[in-house]
């Protein structure tokens, strides 16, 4: 006799969770990314500072850990669209949830704050500090505070950016009925991701040359990290039994093959990886083009693996 | 807390399929059209004419290691009175991790905004009463009780039975099981 | 990879100690924060014990009141049907009470017949009007002119009406489209019917052979009750059924015949145990005649013969019918239900009656019983009808069909037909039965209808049928009503009430209470001298010295048990002519027909066509509740089971919809395509009851394919006039777009 059934009739119909789960869609793909995009530019805008030892002379650099936190608002603003129980919200801050990495997240994504604003503080110029209406001498004070304990202050940015950065990633990794998500690499998978996305948001602003030299460089390290990364992924799929080949299925030959090759793969990674590296050796002038496909390819890869493994339930499995 | 341990245990010999558990369930809890916390699963093994049928019962597990409740921010999922897994609909933000933590699919968004599931029907358990589920099912399949009472029905029929859960490898350690 | 939550687990764990304390603080702090039991809230300030109705079998049920609404329903535990559980149909009461597209008012047709088109008029307009019509009819042709067509507890308000009228016309497609082939081949076998519910003893059997009967689709709830307990003791099925049916699913034994071929097999087993005398001898010699007979025309009914009919290897015809007789006598050979499939179906019913009989099952445990029940007396003082009608014109004239018990409900269709029968039927009363799907061969219905002066429906949905009345009553349903005293004769003697749960919603009245106002209006009030339905039943609870008020809470009344088993002493009476079970049988003979069942292999369905099988799903009671939303949302629609490898050769796919197109032409559908393992390949099956086309039922209407559509043609039963169904063929037909 077979061991697997030939008929499955089952009566179950939830909204949402058959014929196969969807319950997540844009709204948390847009905060994962997000989420890595403001981890990256915190780390890299604090390692910029802390790779020339001194602070930023660009207005953007000096900006971005303001900007960072206006997009973290944002993707703060996507995870409460998605709740369904919107007035409950204060609910992830009356407990800690140990065991739970969406409590991590929502506690860790409080920390950002202060540490960006700690950072913005010691970046911005005094004059427009001094602008500040009310809280100017306040915010002189924490200034001159951050400035004096700069490298305090900039590993900080860099530990709290990491914890952002590799939340988004054990989100979904420690989801592991989701078989496809059931993988260790997720974590620095997206941070990696979340570097790379960030160094292309930087490279987009006008930065002088040396920033967006030793930027350049490092995307060109985390797009081969995130290469690797995913390599190992697929390895790990292929070779593992009978759920991570399932698992794997959906990115090698399933539906989301062509999606995850295409926008991932080729024009988030290789392309600009090609023409980074060209801009490396033949000093070509930058083009815009890059940093875009970068921040697609980021945006993609949470899409794709948020939708793909929403799919990749233990039902598939005998 | 007491050191009871409810579990189900589904007779898949005796199961017809009929379905009256999941609509007392539906009626007894008043779930919403068009969703519901227990539903029949139909396997056919083989070829004609050699087939053979699995038929089962299924609703959550009340895991004792679950996965939605480590997964659940705000302690709204949480472990009940022996083992019983709830949602405290004044706890839910309806974030869904939940949902996708768990390896049986066995949780769904209310529309009233919180996340629901079986609830093992332990407001009636309480009272002494057994699930909706159980009480209705007219070829007995159903077995409900306390798997740490040596004498209970349940520990019985799984000391004396043959008895899987789905999918052990999750980890989860489910609470329903069912006798071959 | 490695299971990173456990990882993450483990690391987490470490914060549990220093944030434990601060998380339980904060809850402490923040307050509100129990994590109380949450109680849906829907048990009842009131509980009312009733009788279900969702479909014949009157469990016991306890209706659940809350501000005015049901909530719920479950099982009564003190009834001995239902035993505190039921099946889901049971559960599904609130889905009919609640049924948006009830009748509400009463109904005038306005258009032509069969337009649906109504108006809705006073009750005293309505019955004003109906009265009218049947006085009408009474004085030109004779009250034996109306006939009623009636299935279900209510409709014995309106039988009595209508013998207080004048006529005794009353016929129910469960009969003559049902039981009444396996009545009749029980009846001529033990002298006695098997009756509702049937009087087996599947609890106790050990071996148990279903032909047919799909028990556990088929959901009769103290059976599947019983057939569960017999199995959780060890009982071993045999499933004779060209479909794996969910029986089959837990059968040692599943033979999968080739339709229409049983008898053959009935024999074949017979061959075995009579040769291998492996039948109870000493029973035999005490309660049978005819074995002697029954050896000799036997003999060349080998398994071998056998098989090339049925497609069952002559082995396993041998070792299976060793296996039957291995358990006797609880060895129960399950008499079936509904048994109209090819027109000898009185005669397969006889050959299994003859079957139990060798293993000695009839009044065994674990085999038939014999039951009792209780007495109650009937209302003092209502006069005794005064007109002896005629009797029934349910027969084509110069047709016999001697052993039929029951009025042919399809013959008082026929009997519309003017000249073609005794006597011309000129008006019809149809109390809850859908005549459209009920009867095969639909559109001679609407003929019929055609030459009628008056139809009057009763009924609780716009059911097809009453889109062809003249007249529609919305009767209150079964939770808002009273009905008689059900007394049903069973394994323990007991009576058991039907009384209303809430009031009747809209402007539905109880069948009791329109029965009395029409006789109001045809001046045959003092046939119904009770104030309404509550009174009567009280009275005659109190005339049969019952407690009125301990029923009024409990719903049943259960008196000691009295034997009903051979083995608890009972001497077993057989009405026969003979005293005895009778395995050749004389009145056959002296009817000139078989005196022992005889075979006829089955046409062929023309290369390409299939033969139609039908039969029940456990969560609708034929069409009768396929418009209940509560009970559709386990299943909505029915399917077209084709063998799989059949569909793969056709290019069909499972799930996609095809058509039904019959060997007449009729068309059905469109269908879901399941294509299935399960099921032979010459054969499709449907779930009957599907495929409505009234436009009241805003839910079932179009779903699925209504099998009665394609029911052109019919195998009429020589013995007793039933009509055998599953002689239809169909081809499938895709739908292009
Ligand atoms: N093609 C085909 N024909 C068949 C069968 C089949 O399988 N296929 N099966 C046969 C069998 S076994 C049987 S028993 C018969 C059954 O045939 P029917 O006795 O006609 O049964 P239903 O089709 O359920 O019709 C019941 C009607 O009663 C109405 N009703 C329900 N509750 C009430 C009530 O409380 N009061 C009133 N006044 N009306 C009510 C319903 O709305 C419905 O219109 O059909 C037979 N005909
Ligand atoms: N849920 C539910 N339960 C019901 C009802 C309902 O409407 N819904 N109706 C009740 C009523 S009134 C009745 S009469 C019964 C009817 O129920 P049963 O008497 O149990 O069933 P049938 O309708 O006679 O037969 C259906 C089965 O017979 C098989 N069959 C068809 N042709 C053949 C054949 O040639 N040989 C053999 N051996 N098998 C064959 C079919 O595949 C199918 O499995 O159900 C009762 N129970
Ligand atoms: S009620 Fe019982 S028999 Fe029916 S499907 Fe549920 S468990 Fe199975
Ligand atoms: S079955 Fe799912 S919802 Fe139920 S306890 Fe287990 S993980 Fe949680
Ligand atoms: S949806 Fe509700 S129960 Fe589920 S994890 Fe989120 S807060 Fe917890
Ligand atoms: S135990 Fe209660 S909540 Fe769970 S499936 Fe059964 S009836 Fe529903
Ligand atoms: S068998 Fe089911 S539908 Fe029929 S009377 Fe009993 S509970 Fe009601
Ligand atoms: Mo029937």
């Amino acid at each position: 006799m077979h061991r697997l059934p030939v008929e499955t009739v089952t009566t179950r119909l939830n909204h949402a969770i058959d014929p196969s789960l969807h319950i997540w869609g844009w709204e948390i793909t847009l905060y994962l990314f997000l989420g890595g995009l403001v981890a990256g530019l915190l780390i890299l805008t604090a390692a910029l500072e802390l790779t020339r030892r001194q602070r930023p002379t660009s207005a953007a650099l000096q900006w971005m850990p303001l900007v960072a936190l206006g997009l973290l608002s944002a993707g703060m603003g996507t995870l409460f669209l998605d709740l369904e129980f919107k007035l409950h919200v204060y609910r992830f801050y009356l407990a800690f949830r140990p065991h739970s990495p969406m409590s991590w997240g929502a506690w860790i994504l409080l920390l950002v704050y202060p540490a960006g604003l700690l950072l913005a503080l010691g970046s911005l110029p005094e004059t427009t500090l001094r602008r500040v209406p009310l809280l100017g001498r306040l915010a002189l004070r924490i200034a001159a505070w951050s400035q004096q304990n700069r490298s305090l202050v900039l590993w900080t940015t860099i530990a709290v950016g990491a914890g952002l950065g590799v939340y988004t990633g054990l989100l979904l990794g420690t989801l592991t009925a989701r078989i496809q998500w059931n993988s260790a690499v997720l974590g620095p998978l997206f941070l990696t991701s979340g570097l790379s996305t960030g160094a292309a948001f930087l490279l987009l602003c006008k930065l002088d040359a040396v920033e967006r030299a030793l930027l350049l460089r490092w995307d060109l390290a985390a797009i081969l990290v995130e290469l690797l990364l995913i390599a190992a992924m697929l390895l790990g799929f292929a070779s593992g039994g009978a759920s991570a080949q399932l698992a794997g299925a959906a990115l090698l030959g399933g539906p989301w093959t062509a999606a995850f090759w295409s926008l991932v793969v080729v024009t988030g990674l290789l392309v600009p990886l090609a023409m980074e590296l060209l801009e490396l050796r033949r000093h070509l002038p930058l083009v815009a083009l890059t940093p875009a496909l970068v921040l697609v390819g980021g945006l993609a890869l949470r899409a794709i693996l948020l939708a793909a493994g929403q799919d990749s339930g233990y039902r598939l499995l005998p | 807390m007491s050191s009871k341990r409810y579990v189900m245990v589904v007779d898949t010999r005796l199961c017809v399929g009929c379905k009256a558990c999941v609509l007392a369930c539906k009626s007894e809890n008043n779930v919403p059209d068009g969703y519901c916390r227990d539903w029949i699963v139909e396997d056919i093994f083989g070829i004609f004419p050699n087939l053979r049928a699995e038929i089962r019962s299924e609703r959550c597990n009340h895991c004792s290691g679950a996965p939605c409740v480590d997964a659940c921010p705000t302690g709204a999922s949480h472990v009940s009175e022996g083992g019983v897994v709830l949602v405290s609909h004044h706890k839910c933000t309806g974030c869904k991790a939940c949902i996708a933590a768990c390896p049986y699919d066995a949780r769904y968004v209310h529309p009233d905004g919180y996340v629901d599931k079986c609830t093992f029907c332990l407001h009636r358990v309480q009272r002494g009463e057994l699930p909706a589920c159980v009480g209705i099912c007219p070829t007995r399949t159903l077995h409900f009780g306390d798997a740490n009472d040596p004498s209970s029905e349940v520990a019985q029929l799984l000391r004396t039975r043959r008895a899987k859960v789905n999918h052990p490898e999750t980890g989860a350690e489910p609470n329903v099981f069912f006798l071959t | 990879m490695p299971l990173t939550r456990r990882d993450f687990l483990k690391i987490s764990s470490a914060a549990v100690g220093a944030t434990a304390l601060a998380s339980g603080l904060t809850s402490k702090i923040w307050g509100l924060d129990g994590d109380p039991v949450a109680n849906p809230g829907t048990d009842g300030d009131t509980v009312v014990p009733t009788l279900c109705e969702l479909c014949f079998w009157k469990c016991g049920v306890l209706a659940h009141v809350k501000h005015g609404h049901v909530t719920k329903i479950v099982g009564n535990p003190a009834h001995p049907l239902s035993l505190g559980h039921l099946c889901p149909r049971g559960t599904g009461g609130v889905g009919l009470l609640y049924d948006p597209d009830r009748l509400k008012k009463p109904l005038i047709r306005r258009g032509p017949r069969g337009s649906q088109h109504f108006e809705e008029v006073s009750w005293d307009e309505a019955l004003d009007f109906t009265a009218k019509k049947l006085l009408e009819i009474k004085e030109k042709h004779g009250p034996e002119a109306v006939a009623l067509f009636s299935h279900g507890f209510g409709g014995s308000f309106f039988k009595h009406l209508l013998n207080a009228y004048g006529s005794d016309n009353v016929g129910a497609p469960s009969y003559a489209q049902c039981r009444g082939g396996r009545e009749v081949g029980f009846q001529l076998t033990f002298g006695a019917p098997v009756g509702s519910p049937e009087t087996i003893d599947l609890e106790n059997s050990r071996v148990i052979t279903l032909i047919g009967s799909h028990l556990g689709e088929n959901m009769h709830n103290t059976q599947v009750q019983e057939f569960a307990t017999a199995i959780s003791r060890g009982a071993q099925l045999v499933v004779v059924d060209p479909r794996f049916s969910t029986a089959a699913g837990k059968a040692k034994y599943w033979l999968p015949i080739k339709p229409g071929t049983d008898i053959a097999l009935l024999l074949a087993w017979m061959h075995v145990i009579v040769q291998e005398k492996l039948y109870d001898r000493d029973y035999l010699e005490q309660y049978a005649t005819g074995l002697e007979e029954l050896t000799a025309y036997l003999l060349d009914k080998t398994p071998e013969w056998a098989a090339v009919e049925t497609g069952i290897a002559p082995e396993l015809i041998v070792e299976t019918g060793r296996f039957i007789a291995g358990a006797r006598p609880a060895s129960l050979i399950h008499p079936g239900r509904h048994t109209a499939w090819y027109g000898d179906d009185a005669q397969r019913a006889r050959a299994m009656a003859m079957l139990n009989a060798l293993v000695g099952s009839y009044g065994r445990r674990g085999g038939f019983y014999l039951p009792t029940k209780l007495g109650v007396p009937k209302y003092p003082g209502v006069p005794a009808y005064a007109h002896k009608p005629k009797p029934a014109p349910d027969k084509p004239k110069g047709v016999a069909y001697p052993f039929a018990d029951e009025t042919l409900a399809h013959g008082l269709r026929d009997a519309s037909f003017p000249g073609t029968a005794a006597y011309d039927i000129k008006g019809w009363i149809v109390y809850g039965t859908n005549l459209m799907q009920a009867l095969p061969e639909p559109r001679k219905t609407i003929a019929a209808m055609e030459h009628l002066d008056f139809i009057l429906a009763i009924d609780v949905l716009p059911a097809e049928i009453t889109g062809y009345a003249d007249v529609v009553f919305p009767e209150a349903t079964y939770l808002e009503r009273w009905d008689d005293v059900a007394v049903t004769p069973y394994k323990e003697p007991y009576i058991a009430i039907r009384q209303p749960v809430v009031a009747p919603m809209f402007d539905s009245k109880p069948g009791s209470w329109i029965a009395k106002e029409l006789a109001k209006r045809m001046n045959l009030a003092e046939f119904f001298p009770w104030e309404d339905a509550g009174a009567m039943v009280k009275k005659r609870l109190e005339a049969g010295g019952f407690d009125v008020a301990k029923l009024k809470k409990v719903g049943v009344h259960v008196a000691p048990h009295k034997p009903v088993f051979i083995e608890e002493g009972l001497e077993p009476a057989f009405p026969t002519p003979s005293k005895k079970i009778e395995l050749w049988s004389k009145q056959l003979a002296d009817a000139g027909l078989d005196p022992l069942p005889k075979y006829t292999p089955p046409e062929e369905p023309p290369a390409g066509q299939f033969r139609l099988l039908m039969g029940r799903t456990p969560t609708h009671t034929f069409g009768r509740t396929t418009n209940n939303r509560f009970l559709s949302e386990v299943f909505s629609e029915n399917e077209l089971w084709l063998n799989a490898a059949i569909a793969q050769e056709r290019g069909l796919q499972n799930g996609e919809r095809v058509w039904l197109v019959n060997q007449d032409g009729a068309k059905s559908g469109p269908v879901r395509l399941k294509a299935t393992q399960r099921i032979r390949t010459d054969c499709v099956f449907l779930v009957h009851g599907y495929g409505h086309k009234s436009n009241g039922l805003r839910f079932a209407k179009g779903r699925g394919a209504d099998d009665a559509a394609l029911m052109t043609r019919v195998r009429i039963d020589p013995l007793m006039g039933g009509t055998g169904m599953n002689v239809n063929f169909v081809q499938i037909e895709k739908v292009t777009a």
